[in-house]
């Protein structure tokens, strides 16, 4: 049986079971469907490592049928499972099995149980697509249904409005960049004919395409990504969207969704490296949304929220490496940092259960002693995300640092202030919840309680992977050889990935500059939050307001997009729907009585009558006649 | 156009008893009247076929119209008994609004005939109307057409018996109709 | 034959034919009794004959076209009135009236 119906199948089987059968199945046993499908497919995956890895046949493909034939294009439902796939489809299992496992014991109390199980396997299901995906058509299904699961499960209390809100403006924002990776998917096809991979990145390799149209073609890509990615200028949707339980943060806000924009980039390698001034894009955006993000997450006093701009920041941390041409460094990142995040989302998440869901880091403080386990997993991940030395976020950084090094200094600056930023918001937060005083005056110190066993098992497997992850892909100065990732990478691209030679003297330096950062970091940190004991006020002034009003963006994009949209809605509406449509509606019943009325006075049965108009009619054909002929 | 008096005699005393008999047609009362004017009419009119070289046309006008047609007519009149000046009259409005439709339609065919060029009758030619040349085309020119006339004549007669038949049915029912009038 | 058709054009027969049929045509509209009403049409028909026969001799037709066309109009003619005075004993035989003003029973 070929593994990718498998792969696939599984999480389809674990939605369908539970999303059918769920309401009447205890929570035990959807608990455990749920977990187990993706555990299988997971299983599935790396029973077929081996297959993957040989040189020679170095990919696995399904085709099932023709989706549709339009005269010479034809649109397949068909798989592959290549390096590329197998990798993501990895992370996407084996975090989303940890993250199941957690949710069984998070979400134990909660009436749609069964419910958000499904939506966990359907996403799963349609991540699985779009990475599997032999196609553009493929990726864009599972593209839409990631979407779909994201605005399930952020409006998964969908009782409180506020998260319904959240729901839709993720959903709505994700269109905007659908809009463009379906442009750019039309675009593909008038240019190549096709939409399958195997067809199109061929095509482009042999440099026949103009520079325009691939830039086109990329940029209209790209646009897709900083949605699905969460780039400026749509990254708003990000932190709205942790309004849904904290393992969907984890799973789908953090390790997986989010890097389908990357997923997108590396697979369409070949586009982008013809793309210079593409890849400039990206770079700049992506460094842009890192710097800006980690600025707001300064400011941020909601646990979930700063891990949210965290995300968004270290987002544009794999966008910087793309745009530098580093898509193995891109996808070391997007490997560590699913590794990471989820640890401290699940962190995060143990902090909220056993606080009694309270998310306001102000009320926190003095967690160590009540948690262990999550305060030490915790402060892996922290230590991870900073770059502590031979963390795992320390190659995969100090990798995109020394890329952007190497392209441009003014970037690189840039990069290892925002890398400075993300070191101080993550001992923020991590100071202020786990050490000084207990500030909640709600819930007594006491009942404060470390999460069961199902929650700290995913936490201390992830903070494993965290403190190891690095290995991946060593760094040329420890192992003398290209990164494992590197190398796994390399059949894959058309176009070799640009290596930049670099001397060993100055990589020091940056690794040295990079440990200089995560120390003075840590410092300013643990001086103002431990020394000190600065507990963030209520409202900050000055530069803080503007930070922690995370620079007016919302505010920016309700007045120029929001408003004008509901004024002329609103208008549409009194107007047309109002005054015009109306009339119509409702002056049609009316006008058909008159109609009926003054009919009823010309038919009325009496034959001269009809003679006579009969009469008036020829007289007035022939007179038209007449006149005209 | 030449003036009218310059026509040649016959024609305008056709013309002139046509169209004042079929003015009486629609102005008298007496519907039996009209009969009668209209048996002038149609002989007029036969008068007007011998001068257009169309003789058995002429006879069968009057064989068919003038003859059985008219008899037909007055047979029915005087079956339904409707001699008499029975005719409910019609508002003078109504004949303001009759005739001026009529004039219309008079004046837009005459002004539509008007726009045709104006050219004078030829000389007749010999024997086209007679019923040897007429029997010719008909038999083989018109030979389908007076198959189906046929057909549609034996029809008309079958419908006709049929609707003049006295039904039991209606009877009674006309008989319950008039009780609840009454 | 007679010298008939000095100086006679075909429009005098066109327009002693539109006379005719506007006086059926008023006819038509102005009376009530149904029986004069079919005898109005008679008369329509037979103005629409006449010119038929007149175009005829205009044409010089040697197959007489037109004047076929004037029989089967006779048929047609025939057959109406025998139906339609079929129909009007019928009409009469059940309302005692042959005035169209009352037949308006389609009305309801």
């Amino acid at each position: 049986m070929n593994p990718i119906i498998l792969i696939l199948g599984l999480p389809l089987l674990g939605f369908l079971i539970n999303g059918v059968l769920g309401s009447k199945l205890p929570k035990s046993v959807v608990g455990a469907i749920g977990t187990a499908s993706v555990l299988g497919a997971f299983i599935i995956a790396i029973l077929n490592w081996n297959i993957i890895s040989q040189p020679e046949n170095n990919s696995i493909h399904l085709d099932l049928f023709t989706f549709l034939q339009i005269d010479q294009l034809s649109l397949k439902v068909a798989f592959q499972l290549d390096r590329l796939s197998i990798w993501m489809t990895l992370i996407i299992t084996g975090i989303g099995t940890l993250i199941h496992l957690y949710s069984i014991s998070y979400m134990k109390e909660d009436d749609g149980f069964y419910k958000f199980f499904a939506y966990l396997n359907f996403f799963i299901f349609n991540m699985l697509l779009l990475v599997l995906g032999s196609n553009f058509l493929m990726m864009f299904f599972g593209w839409e249904g990631v979407g779909l699961c994201s605005y399930l499960l952020i409006g998964f209390w969908y009782k409180n409005e506020d998260y319904g809100k959240a729901a839709r403006k993720a959903f709505i924002m994700n269109r905007i960049g659908d809009l463009g990776l379906l442009l750019g998917m039309f675009l593909i096809i008038s240019q190549f004919g096709s939409l399958d991979y195997s067809v199109v990145f061929p095509q482009i390799a042999t440099g026949n395409t103009s520079t325009s149209m691939l830039t086109a073609i990329s940029l209209l890509l790209f646009v897709g990504a900083t949605g699905k990615s969460a780039q400026i200028p749509l990254f708003t949707w990000l932190p709205d969207a942790m309004a849904g339980p904290t393992p969907v943060s984890a799973l789908i806000h953090a390790a997986t969704m989010v890097t389908a924009g990357i997923y997108l980039t590396v697979r369409c390698q070949v586009l982008f490296a013809l793309s210079p001034l593409t890849n400039e894009i990206i770079l700049w955006v992506g460094l842009g949304t890192a710097v800006m993000a980690a600025l707001i997450g300064l400011k941020q006093n909601d646990i979930k929220k700063v891990l949210a701009y965290s995300t968004v920041s270290q987002l544009g941390f794999m966008f910087v490496a793309l745009g530098t041409g580093a898509y193995s460094t891109a996808l070391f990142h997007v490997t560590t940092h699913a590794f990471f995040k989820a640890l401290l989302f699940l962190g995060a998440g143990s902090v909220i259960h056993g606080m009694h869901h309270e998310q306001d880091i102000r009320h926190m403080g003095g967690l160590k002693s009540k948690m262990p386990l999550t305060h030490l997993t915790f402060l892996i991940g922290t230590l991870a995300i900073s770059g502590f030395p031979l963390l795992s976020g320390f190659f995969s950084k100090d990798e995109i640092l020394t890329a952007v090094f190497l392209h441009n200094k003014v970037a690189y600056v840039l990069l290892a202030g925002s890398a400075l930023l993300t070191t101080i918001y993550m001992f923020r937060l991590y100071f202020l919840t786990f050490h000084g005083q207990y500030r909640n005056h709600h819930h007594a110190f006491d009942k404060v309680h470390e999460s069961p066993m199902n929650m700290t098992l995913p936490l201390m497997v992830l903070a494993l992977l965290s403190i190891v992850g690095g290995a991946l892909n060593l760094p040329t100065y420890v192992t003398h050889s290209d990164g494992f990732l590197l190398s796994w990478l390399k059949p894959l691209f058309i176009i070799p990935q640009s290596i930049h030679e670099i001397n060993h003297n100055t990589e020091y330096v940056l690794i040295g500059i990079a440990v200089l950062i995560f120390v003075s970091g840590f410092l300013i940190a643990r001086n103002i939050f431990v020394s000190k004991a600065t507990v963030p006020a209520e409202n900050s002034t000055g530069l803080g307001g503007i930070l922690q009003n995370k620079f007016y963006v919302d505010e920016f994009y309700n007045k120029v997009f929001v408003r004008p949209l509901e004024i002329t809605s609103s208008v549409l509406h009194d107007l047309i729907d109002g005054l015009i449509l109306r009339a119509f509606t409702f002056g049609i019943f009316p006008m058909l009585k008159l109609v009926g009325r003054l009919n009823k006075k010309v038919q009325n049965g009496n034959i001269e009558m009809y003679l006579l108009y009969m009469v008036i009619a020829i007289v007035l054909l022939l007179g038209v006649n007449l006149i005209f002929a | 156009m030449s003036e009218i008096s310059s026509l040649p005699l016959p024609f305008l005393i056709l013309s002139f008893i046509t169209i004042l008999s079929a003015l009486y047609v629609v102005t008298s009362k007496n519907p039996v009247h009209s009969v009668l004017a209209l048996i002038l009419t149609f002989f007029s009119i036969s008068a007007h076929y011998i001068l257009l070289n169309a003789q058995f046309l002429a006879i069968v006008n009057l064989m068919v119209y003038a003859g059985a047609i008219m008899v037909l007519f007055l047979f029915v009149l005087m079956l339904l008994n409707l001699s008499k000046e029975s005719e409910p009259i019609k508002s003078n409005l109504w004949g303001i609004a009759a005739s001026i439709a009529a004039g219309m339609v008079l004046i837009t065919l005459t002004a539509a005939f008007q726009k045709s060029g104006i050219a004078v009758m030829p000389a007749p030619s010999e024997g086209i109307g007679l019923v040897k040349n007429l029997g010719r085309v008909l038999m083989t020119e018109y030979l389908v057409p007076f198959e189906l006339s046929g057909i549609l004549f034996i029809s008309a007669m079958v419908g006709a018996v049929l609707l003049g038949k006295r039904d039991k049915n209606s009877e009674e029912l006309v008989d319950l109709n008039n009780k609840n009038n009454a | 034959m007679l010298n008939v058709f000095h100086n006679l054009e075909i429009s005098h027969y066109i327009y002693l034919s539109t006379v005719l049929f506007s006086i059926g045509l008023f006819g038509v509209l102005f009376r009530r009794n149904a029986i004069v009403l079919l005898m109005c049409i008679e008369l329509m028909l037979n103005s629409v004959n006449l010119l038929l026969a007149a175009f005829t001799e205009y044409m010089g037709d040697a197959n007489a076209n037109g004047q076929m066309f004037v029989f089967f109009i006779m048929v047609v003619a025939a057959a109406e009135a025998a139906v339609g005075l079929a129909i009007l004993v019928m009409v009469y035989r059940n309302t005692r009236k042959t005035d169209v003003s009352f037949l308006d029973q389609l009305k309801d």
